[in-house]
C-alpha cells in the first residue's frame, strides 16, 4: 500500500473520530492574543460553530484521532482490533501544524484529540499530551483543546493533560454494565468510573489552588464530559436519564453526550444493526436540558416516559410531562413562581425571564405573552393571563391532538 | 422638522450626540429625519442645529448597550426607533425591563439579529493566505454580512488573530489589521480577495470525512448554516455530493455487516443472551425467576415466537417446555418439522403471573411489556434472520408487527416484515389446551398443524 500523505491520514483519522458527538468549545476561561508577541488564538465563553456537516453536527474543533490502531476490540467501534479499516498514524508535529493552519484560516476554534490505544495506555496518553504541550508551549496556542484521556493511564500523565487542555473526557460508552460487558469486553465500568472520579478530584483541587494562589495553573477549566451510545444496548430512556443524572452528580460532569448508535463500515457481528431513530437522541438531549436548566428531577423525567420506559418520539418530554400532570396547570403568568413557569411547555428559560421582569410593569395579557415567546399556540392551553383562562382545555381527553404539531413540522431535525 | 446627519451606517457616537442634543431640546421623535452621509436633505428639514439647551442627562447602561448593538441593524428606521425609545426611557425608568412593550421588543429583536449576524461572521469568515511583497503573509477574507457589523465585530478578530496580518473585505466596509491597529476602509468587491488557498483541499477532506452518512439531518444543518452563507465557504461545495452518496453508503454498511455476520453469529447470540439475563427494561424481572431467552440454531430459517414463558419455563429457564410446549412439540413433529432446526423464542422474556395462594397463575402481558421486550426480539431477528417467522397468538403478532391484529383477520396469509422476512400468524398452543369441547379441540389442532405445514412449505419454497 502506498505511503499515506498528511491528507490521506486526515481522511482516515477524521473519519475514525466522527462517532464522538462532542464538539463543544464553550465554557472555558477567557484568553486573548491581544498585545502578545507570539502565538495565536482566543477563547471567550461562547463557543463558535465554524461549520455544520450535513449530519447536522457542529464543526468547531478539528476532531481527529492520533491513530486509529487499537489493541481493544469494542464491537461498536470502527477502530476495533478486528476491523478491516485502513490504519494510519499522525505524528505529533503533523497534528500541531494542521491545527495551527486550520486555525489561522478561521476554520476551527481548536483541537479535539483522541486516540486508539497503542502499546500501552501510558504510551498513548504520552503521545496525546505531547501534542497539547507542543501547541501550548512551543506555539503559544490559546485556542481550545479537548483531550480524551485513557482510563488506565498514569495519574501524572492525566494531570499534564488537564494542565494543557480546556476540557478532558472519558467515555462511559454504554449506559448499562451489561451492555459494556457485551460490546466492550476489555473495558471495565469500574475503571471508567474510577478515572472520572480522579478527574473530578483533580479539577476540584485545581479550583481550590486557584482560590489560594492566583498564579496556580488552571486545570481543565471547561471541566470534564462523557458520552453514551444510545440504542446499542438494552437500556431504555428511563435508564439512560437516570444514569446521566448519576454521572452529573457523582463526577461533576459539564456535559453528558448521547450518540445514537450508528452503523459503521465493517461492523462487528455482535453489534445490533437496527439503529434507533435519531429523534430518540434528540429527546434525550431535551430531557437532559430539563434536568440541567428547568429544575426537573430525574424521576420526573422518568415519569414522562411511556409505560415501556421510552420517551415519546412525537412530542417533547416537557409536553409529555405536562400532559401527564395536568393538575399543575394552568399556570398564572402574572403570579406563578419561576419554577412553575419553567414547567410550561413552549416557555424557554429566556421567555420565563422576560415574563418575570415584564410582569413588574404590567399585568400580562395573552398578547403580551405572545410577544415574549416563540409560539403562543403551544403555550396557551397551559397558562392563564388577565384576559385568558383555558377553562376546558386541560380537561380534554384529546388535548394532545390539539397541541402535537403536524407531522411535517414535527421532523425538526429530519432531512 | 430637524435633520440629523450621521457619518456612517454604524455611527453610534454621531447618533448619540445628535440624540442627546435633540432630546435636550425636547424635539419629538416624529419631528426628526435621520440620514447617513451627504444624501440630499429632506425638503422640509432644517439642520439639527447645535443650539441645544445646555445640560446633560444619563440613561441606564443597558440602554446604551442595546442601542449600540441595534444601531448596526440594516433597518433604515433604526435611528428613529432608538430615538423614540430614548425619549420613552427618560420618561419611564425601567422601561427596558418591560419586554412585552412592542417597541422594546422590536428593538430587542433588532439587537438579536445583529448579535446573530456577528456570531455568524465570526464563524463563517474564511481567510485565504496571500503572499505579499517582502515575503510577508497576509490573510484575506471576503464576507457579506446582513447588517453593519464590521466595525463592532473587528475587535474579536484582533484578539484572536493578533499576531497575524489580516483583512476582511465586505461590500460596505473593509477592515485591516497590521499586528498593532485596526484600519477601516471603504467596501470592496469579491474579486479584490484571493480566490483560493491551497489548504482548502485539506479542509474539504476534513469536512467530508467528519460527516456521518448514516445520520443525515439537512434541516439541522441549514438552520444554523443558512444557504446565504454558503457561497463564501469552500467546504459547502461538497454538500450536494455528500448527500447524494449518503443513502448508498449507509445501506452499503448495513449490507456488508449482514453479509459478514457469518461465524460470529453464535458468539454474538451468546453475548446477547448474557446481556438479556440482566434485563430490567420492564418491571417483570422483579418477581420472575429468570430471563427465558430464545433457543435454537442461529442460522435457523424458521422462527417461532410465543407469548411469554410459563411457570415451568420460568423455573427451567428454557422456552416451550411446559404443557403448551409439549403440545407444540407434538404439532411440529406432525407437520414434519425438525425441532432441532428451528429457533423458538417468546415476545416477552419474563414470566408474568398473579399469585393465588401458592400457585402462580399466568397473566397476559400488556402492551408496555411487549414493547419493552421488543428490543430483544429485534436483536434475535437481526442475528438469526429467519426466512419465515410464525407468530403464535396475538401477543406474538403484536410484537412482530408492532400493532394489534386479530388471529381471524390475519391467519393463513403471508405478511412481509420490514427486514424482508415473511410472517405467518396462527393460534398459541395454550389456546388448544383450553378448548373444553373435544371435537372442536381436535379440529383446531388439525388446523394448527396445517398452518405449521404451510410455514414449513414456505421455508422450502424460499430456499
Amino acid at each position: 500500500m502506498a505511503q499515506l500523505d498528511t491528507r490521506g491520514k486526515l481522511a482516515i483519522l477524521a473519519d475514525a473520530a466522527k462517532y464522538d458527538a462532542s464538539c463543544a468549545s464553550s465554557g472555558t476561561s477567557k484568553r486573548s492574543s491581544a498585545g502578545k508577541e507570539k502565538g495565536i488564538g482566543s477563547t471567550e465563553g461562547m463557543g463558535i460553530c465554524h461549520a455544520y456537516a450535513p449530519d447536522g453536527r457542529c464543526i468547531s474543533l478539528l476532531k481527529i484521532l492520533l491513530t486509529n490502531s487499537c489493541i481493544f476490540d469494542c464491537h461498536y467501534c470502527i477502530n476495533r482490533k478486528s476491523s478491516n479499516v485502513r490504519r494510519a498514524r499522525f505524528s505529533a508535529e503533523e497534528v500541531v501544524n494542521l491545527t495551527l493552519s486550520f486555525y489561522r484560516r478561521n476554520y476551527i476554534e481548536g483541537l479535539f484529540l483522541s486516540s486508539g490505544i497503542i502499546n500501552t495506555p501510558n504510551y498513548t496518553m504520552e503521545q496525546l499530551v505531547e501534542v497539547a504541550r507542543s501547541l501550548r508551549e512551543d506555539h503559544q496556542f490559546r485556542g481550545y483543546i479537548h483531550l480524551k484521556t485513557i482510563p488506565d493511564a498514569d495519574p501524572e500523565l492525566v494531570r499534564q493533560a488537564g494542565l494543557h487542555a480546556d476540557r478532558v473526557s472519558i467515555n462511559v460508552e454504554l449506559p448499562t454494565v451489561g451492555g459494556l460487558k457485551r460490546l466492550a469486553p476489555e473495558k471495565s465500568a469500574d475503571r471508567i468510573d474510577g478515572a472520572m472520579r480522579e478527574m473530578k478530584t483533580s479539577i476540584e483541587d485545581g479550583h481550590d489552588a486557584r482560590k489560594k494562589y492566583r498564579a496556580a495553573p488552571k486545570f481543565a477549566p471547561a471541566g470534564q464530559s462523557t458520552q453514551m451510545i444510545v440504542g446499542a444496548d438494552s437500556a431504555n430512556d428511563g435508564d439512560i436519564v437516570t444514569k446521566a443524572s448519576t454521572l452529573y452528580d457523582r463526577f461533576g460532569l459539564r456535559r453528558v453526550y448521547y450518540s445514537a448508535f450508528s452503523p459503521i463500515p465493517d461492523a462487528s457481528a455482535i453489534l445490533p444493526l437496527k439503529r434507533p431513530p435519531l429523534m430518540r437522541e434528540h429527546r434525550l438531549y431535551q430531557s437532559d436540558w430539563l434536568m440541567r436548566f428547568y429544575g426537573f428531577q430525574p424521576k420526573e423525567v422518568v415519569a414522562a416516559t411511556d409505560a415501556d420506559g421510552m420517551l415519546p418520539l412525537d412530542i417533547d418530554p416537557k409536553l409529555a410531562w405536562a400532559l401527564k400532570f395536568r393538575e399543575t396547570f394552568p399556570v398564572d403568568v402574572n403570579l406563578a413562581p419561576r419554577e412553575l413557569l419553567l414547567r410550561v411547555p413552549g416557555l424557554g428559560v429566556k421567555a420565563v425571564n422576560s415574563i418575570i421582569v415584564s410582569r413588574r410593569w404590567r399585568a400580562l395579557r395573552l398578547d403580551d405573552v405572545g410577544r415574549l415567546t416563540v409560539s403562543i399556540a403551544k403555550v396557551r392551553p397551559f397558562i392563564s393571563a388577565t384576559d385568558w383562562r383555558p377553562v376546558t382545555l386541560t380537561d380534554r381527553a384529546d388535548l394532545k391532538t390539539h397541541i402535537v404539531p403536524k407531522k411535517e413540522q414535527l421532523e425538526l431535525f429530519a432531512a | 422638522m430637524r435633520v440629523a446627519t450621521l457619518a456612517s451606517e454604524d455611527d453610534f457616537d454621531g447618533w448619540r450626540a445628535a440624540a442627546r442634543t435633540l432630546a435636550l431640546a425636547q424635539v419629538a421623535p416624529h419631528d426628526v429625519v435621520w440620514q447617513v452621509g451627504e444624501r440630499p436633505a429632506d425638503l422640509f428639514g432644517d439642520e439639527a442645529s447645535p443650539d441645544a439647551a445646555p445640560g446633560a442627562f444619563s440613561v441606564p447602561r443597558p440602554f446604551v448597550d442595546l442601542a449600540r448593538t441595534a444601531l448596526c441593524h440594516r433597518d433604515p428606521e433604526r435611528f428613529a426607533l432608538l430615538y423614540t425609545l430614548l425619549i420613552r426611557v427618560r420618561a419611564q425608568q425601567g422601561l427596558l425591563d418591560d419586554r412585552a412593550d412592542p417597541l422594546v421588543q422590536r428593538i430587542e429583536l433588532m439587537a438579536k439579529d445583529v448579535r446573530r449576524d456577528m456570531h455568524k461572521m465570526r464563524a463563517f469568515v474564511r481567510f485565504r493566505e496571500l503572499a505579499v511583497d517582502g515575503g510577508e503573509t497576509r490573510y484575506v477574507a471576503w464576507f457579506e454580512p446582513d447588517n453593519h457589523i464590521v466595525r463592532i465585530n473587528a475587535d474579536f478578530f484582533a484578539r484572536r488573530f493578533a499576531t497575524m496580518h489580516w483583512s476582511i473585505l465586505t461590500p460596505g466596509l473593509s477592515v485591516h489589521w497590521d499586528g498593532t491597529a485596526l484600519a477601516f476602509a471603504p467596501g470592496a468587491r469579491k474579486t479584490d480577495a484571493p480566490d483560493g488557498d491551497p489548504l482548502e483541499e485539506m479542509w474539504k477532506t476534513y469536512y467530508a470525512a467528519i460527516f456521518n452518512p448514516a445520520r443525515v439531518k439537512v434541516g439541522a444543518m441549514t438552520k444554523e448554516m443558512p444557504r446565504k452563507y454558503w457561497k463564501n465557504m469552500p467546504e459547502t461545495a461538497l454538500i450536494p455530493d455528500l448527500l447524494a452518496g449518503a443513502q448508498k453508503r449507509e445501506s452499503g454498511m448495513i449490507e456488508t455487516a449482514h453479509a459478514d455476520i457469518g461465524d460470529n453469529a453464535r458468539a454474538a447470540w451468546e453475548a446477547l443472551a448474557g446481556e438479556a439475563a440482566g434485563c430490567t427494561r420492564c418491571p417483570l424481572y422483579g418477581p420472575a425467576t429468570q430471563t427465558v431467552f430464545g433457543e435454537g440454531p442461529v442460522d435457523a430459517r424458521l422462527m417461532f415466537v410465543g407469548e411469554q414463558p410459563g411457570d415451568q419455563e420460568d423455573i427451567a429457564g428454557r422456552p416451550f417446555v411446559g404443557p403448551a410446549g409439549q403440545l407444540f412439540d407434538r404439532a411440529i413433529a406432525a407437520a414434519g418439522i425438525d425441532r432441532t432446526q428451528v429457533y423458538v423464542t417468546n415476545a416477552v422474556k419474563h414470566f408474568k403471573f398473579e399469585e393465588r395462594g401458592r400457585r402462580r397463575i399466568h397473566a397476559k402481558p400488556g402492551a408496555p411489556e411487549i414493547d419493552a421486550c421488543r428490543w430483544w426480539i429485534d436483536q434475535e431477528r437481526v442475528l438469526v434472520r429467519p426466512a419465515v417467522t410464525v407468530a403464535l397468538g396475538v401477543t406474538a403478532a403484536r410484537s412482530l408487527l408492532g400493532k394489534v391484529v386479530t388471529i381471524s383477520g390475519t391467519r393463513g396469509k403471508p405478511i412481509t416484515l420490514p427486514d424482508g422476512g415473511e410472517a405467518w400468524i396462527t393460534v398459541h398452543p395454550s389456546y388448544l389446551l383450553r378448548l373444553p369441547d373435544k371435537v372442536q379441540a381436535e379440529e383446531e389442532y388439525a388446523r394448527f398443524v396445517e398452518d405449521l405445514k404451510v410455514a414449513q412449505a414456505r421455508v422450502t419454497a424460499t430456499a
